[in-house]
């Protein structure tokens, strides 16, 4: 990790040069690469990236705050929900403004739309995660767990009865502004919040706080606001990925958003260990792939699975991964240094 | 009747107790004195089995104890009165001492509540009142009647005298000479030495995990060391 | 008024089955200070042996006597014990001494374990419970109660009094309240500890095996998932009452029953699944020891 540290102290034109060639690498990947992908695989690399930003925003709440939340998908929802209503609601009249013609609007303007309902879409699941949090996260461990699985299941109950975004039958003919592009620049944005977040003073605060909270408190880390706001920070990303997943599959339903939603983010992060973000993105990416993988044997998938996580937590509590960071290039320097030998 | 030989605890990286050996013969009184975090509760929690030992042996009655559950250890007559006065709280007066004979199947546990009640009248009083309404000093006889209800043939006795006022430590001391006198092995871990080496026929000093002194309780009661550091000079 | 009665009978029939259910995780919390996060599916479970156990003495149209009945609960009781006790000897057993989480990740491994394995073997489509007694409506001024709900509410004020016998009467459950009052202490009575801890969770498995017999009879549909969200209600019926508290998790299950069929009968149905989780909250925030639970007693 402290190798890595000096690239908090980049000046800004290096940070934005860095960026403009990230941004250039997913133009590209999305103009020559893309195209010759077969769209199976595509799809699961995208709903792979989108499980990335879930996974990593709730170890950001239950890996580094250690506030054990079970309500991700509910926030996911609310993110879903919330652009998606903006984007056919709202989207015609922006994209009237910007001189484009709803029904082909160009990429341009349609990414307009889509940033435009994902801010809004991620505030309100801030705002949500904001006013659930100051009550619930008095409480600890198994009782916040299940306090927050609770707020989950009232948000879908509450999209299930609320006839404006389809209730119960889902929301159909969302228009699908997201794609490979948009996907991979928002997980690649998450990404660079979360690890400066996490490598800054309030990283460490919030590492305080899930060590030792009195010590915590003692030292003069304002705990409780730091728990909130991981937890708000966390549902507002959880936000970004709802509504991606909204403007990716151009249609949500009630029932995706279930508890069973939430446990598969969390197993997520447990598996790649709580409080290391590149073990979250390895196992999002991995447990995205693993049931295609398993397809052949779809019947055994889930049990096999479930298994899996229940042999895990008795040989390797600690995740596959481990606590630290996951840095490939140790793992080549380490090669190289092998080599020379 | 108790052998500790080279006993070895820690917990993660602290090393709690290095190296220590005692051992108690059967009819004696042993007392176990040192400071606060010297490691006393430890090793008692140890020979109970509620603690893993690390390193090394403990025998009792000749046989190997070392890693039995604490079950095991009760029905050997190796019973172990926690310090801290831990009495259930939700039960009665009657039922903590009933958990106490949880073991046995015999007749005699009637005569032997009967007993109970004669050391301690004062809960035969409160026999159905509940336990966590109980005054520290009757708690702490509850406790000291609970392990009386197992028959031990040897007791470990944590802090009997902790936080209780002065007349009542006299008290508990005069009964832990009865015991005594009724044929009962102890292992006295104490942190009121000057009491504790009156009562006792054998003691220990534990120093930071280490046996630092031992030696019949009179003459380690006037060693000089023991009187400055735990004596008070007195 | 008739009609609320009427609310008032149908709630406590729903509720007492989710007091049952809730005293196998008060138990088990009481004792561990841990969620079994599986326990729904234990429920569900049990109903399918129930179905099994009914498919083998024959009992298939109406007519069957009460042999049959407690044939079926004892079977349906009895392999949820066993399974309880499997679950614990080999999930969470070896998690004792992790962080909790670990155990509640481990428990949630469990449940999804049950579903799928459910699923596998079952198969995902609802069956049939047979009607193991003959249906039949009595009057009582006017508010109907069916056969079985006089079952649900005589079955299970059977259990109830029998899990009070057990826990304050015997030997065992002596034990069971002192290794939830502290561990420690109890091993230092004499008290195996560990076999003290699997007899909890045959027990609270053999109670949400009797749930859902009886759960079944008023709702004959038995699927894999059906566990689900009847185990989180159950789980906010034990906090409700405060979880780790016997008397607690009947009461819970009570006011949840009756909280639901009030609120479905005259507010709105379709929230009715929401009721369970808004108590839950307002509990939590304004008395998270549970409607009976003490602040700072014997189960904090």
């Amino acid at each position: 990790m402290s190798e890595l540290a000096p690239e908090r102290f980049l000046p800004l034109p290096t940070r934005l040069l860095r960026f403009g060639l990230g941004l250039a690498v997913i133009v590209l990947l999305q103009q020559f690469v893309l195209p010759g992908i077969n769209p199976y695989f595509a799809r699961i690399l995208i709903l792979a990236e989108i499980n990335v930003i879930l996974a990593v925003s709730l170890n950001l709440i239950n890996g580094f705050a250690g506030q054990f939340s079970l309500g991700h998908a509910g926030f996911m929802a609310i993110g879903g929900y919330v652009s998606a209503a903006f984007a056919v609601s709202a989207g015609p009249a922006v994209l009237a403004v910007l001189g484009a013609s709803p029904e082909a609007p160009g990429p341009a303007p349609s990414f307009i739309v889509l940033c435009l309902g994902l801010i809004l879409g991620a505030l309100v699941a801030a705002i949500t995660g904001l006013l659930i949090g100051i009550p619930t996260l008095r409480l600890k461990g198994d009782y916040l767990a299940i306090a927050t699985l609770g707020f989950g299941e009232i948000i879908r109950v509450v999209i299930q009865n609320t006839e404006a975004v389809g209730g119960a039958r889902g929301f159909i003919n969302i228009p699908t502004y997201a794609g490979f592009f948009a996907v991979t620049l928002f997980m690649v944005l998450t990404l660079a919040v979360h690890w400066n977040l996490v490598h800054s003073r309030h990283g460490r605060a919030l590492l305080a706080v899930r060590e030792d909270e009195i010590a915590a408190e003692a030292m003069g880390v304002p705990t409780t606001r730091y728990k909130v706001l991981a937890f708000s920070i966390g549902a507002a990303f959880a936000g970004v990925g709802g509504s991606l997943f909204a403007h990716y599959n151009g249609g949500l339903h009630p029932n995706t958003f279930t508890f069973l939603k939430s446990i598969e983010v969390v197993i997520m992060v447990v598996l790649g260990g709580m409080g290391s973000i590149t073990g979250s993105i390895l196992a999002a990416l991995l447990l995205t792939a693993m049931p295609e993988l398993l397809r052949p044997i779809k019947e055994y998938r889930m049990v096999i699975y479930s298994l899996l996580l229940i042999v895990l937590m008795i040989t390797r509590p600690q995740g596959i991964f481990g606590l630290g960071e996951f840095d490939p290039a140790r793992l080549l320097w380490w090669r190289r240094a092998r080599g020379a030998r | 009747m108790l052998e500790v030989t080279n006993l070895d605890v820690r917990y993660g990286a602290i090393h709690a107790i290095r190296g220590v050996s005692l051992s108690v013969p059967e009819g004696m009184v042993v007392t176990l004195i040192g400071a606060n975090g010297a490691g006393k509760t430890t090793i008692l929690r140890t020979l109970s089995g509620l603690l893993r030992a690390t390193g090394g042996g403990v025998r009792f009655l000749g046989d190997e104890i070392t890693g039995l559950p604490s079950h095991q250890i009760v029905k050997r007559g190796l019973v172990h009165i926690p310090e801290g006065r831990i009495v259930f709280a939700n039960m009665s007066v009657l039922e903590n001492l009933e958990l106490g004979a949880y073991l046995r199947r015999d007749r005699e546990v009637k005569s032997d509540l009967e007993r109970v009640f004669v050391l301690f009248p004062r809960l035969k009083e409160r026999i159905h009142q509940s336990a966590g309404t109980l005054s520290g000093g009757e708690q702490q006889m509850l406790a000291i009647g609970r392990g009386l209800m197992s028959r031990p043939r040897f007791l470990l006795m944590d802090e009997p005298s902790l936080g209780l006022a002065p007349l009542l430590v006299q008290g508990i001391f005069e009964i832990v000479r009865e015991i005594h006198r009724q044929g009962t092995t102890i292992l006295l871990v104490e942190q009121n030495a000057h009491m504790a080496l009156q009562v006792a026929d054998f003691a220990y000093v534990l120093e930071s995990g280490h046996i630092v002194m031992s030696g019949p309780a009179a003459e380690i009661a006037q060693d000089p060391r023991v009187r400055d550091a735990y004596l008070g000079g007195a | 008024m008739q009609e609320f009665l009427q609310q008032l009978v149908n709630g406590i029939a729903i509720g007492s089955i989710y007091a049952l259910i809730a005293l196998g995780y008060t138990m088990v919390y009481g004792i561990l200070r841990f969620v079994n996060f599986a326990h729904g599916d234990v429920f569900m479970v049990g109903a399918f042996f129930g179905l099994f156990a009914a498919g083998w003495i024959g009992a298939s149209a109406g007519a069957n006597g009460p042999a049959a009945v407690v044939v079926v609960f004892l079977a349906a009781m009895f392999g949820a014990a066993v399974l309880g006790v499997i679950l614990e000897r080999f999930a969470y057993k070896p998690v004792r001494g992790q962080p909790r989480l670990n155990a509640l990740i481990t428990a949630i491994g469990v449940s999804l374990f049950l579903e799928n394995a459910g699923i596998l073997i079952f198969g995902a489509d609802p069956k049939t419970f047979p009607e193991l007694l003959p249906p039949a409506n009595y009057s009582v001024g006017g508010v109907k109660i069916s056969s079985t709900q006089v079952m649900t509410l005589a079955g299970s004020c059977l259990l109830m009094l029998g899990l009070n016998f057990v826990v304050y009467r015997t030997r065992i459950g002596k034990a069971m309240r002192a290794v939830s009052f502290s561990r420690d202490a109890a091993s230092l009575m004499g008290i195996p500890t560990d076999r003290v801890i699997t007899a909890t969770f045959a027990l609270g498995s053999a109670l949400a095996a009797a749930a859902g017999v009886l759960f079944s009879m008023s709702y004959p549909r038995l699927d894999p998932l059906m566990g689900v969200m009847q185990g989180l209600k159950a789980f906010v019926a034990a906090v409700l009452g405060g979880i780790g508290n016997i008397p607690g998790a009947v009461v819970g299950g009570l006011v949840l029953g009756l909280a639901e069929t009030l609120v479905s009968g005259y507010l709105s149905s379709t929230y009715r699944d929401a009721i369970a989780f808004v108590l839950l909250i307002v509990i939590l925030i304004v008395k998270p020891s549970g409607l009976l639970g003490r602040a700072v007693s014997e189960k904090v």
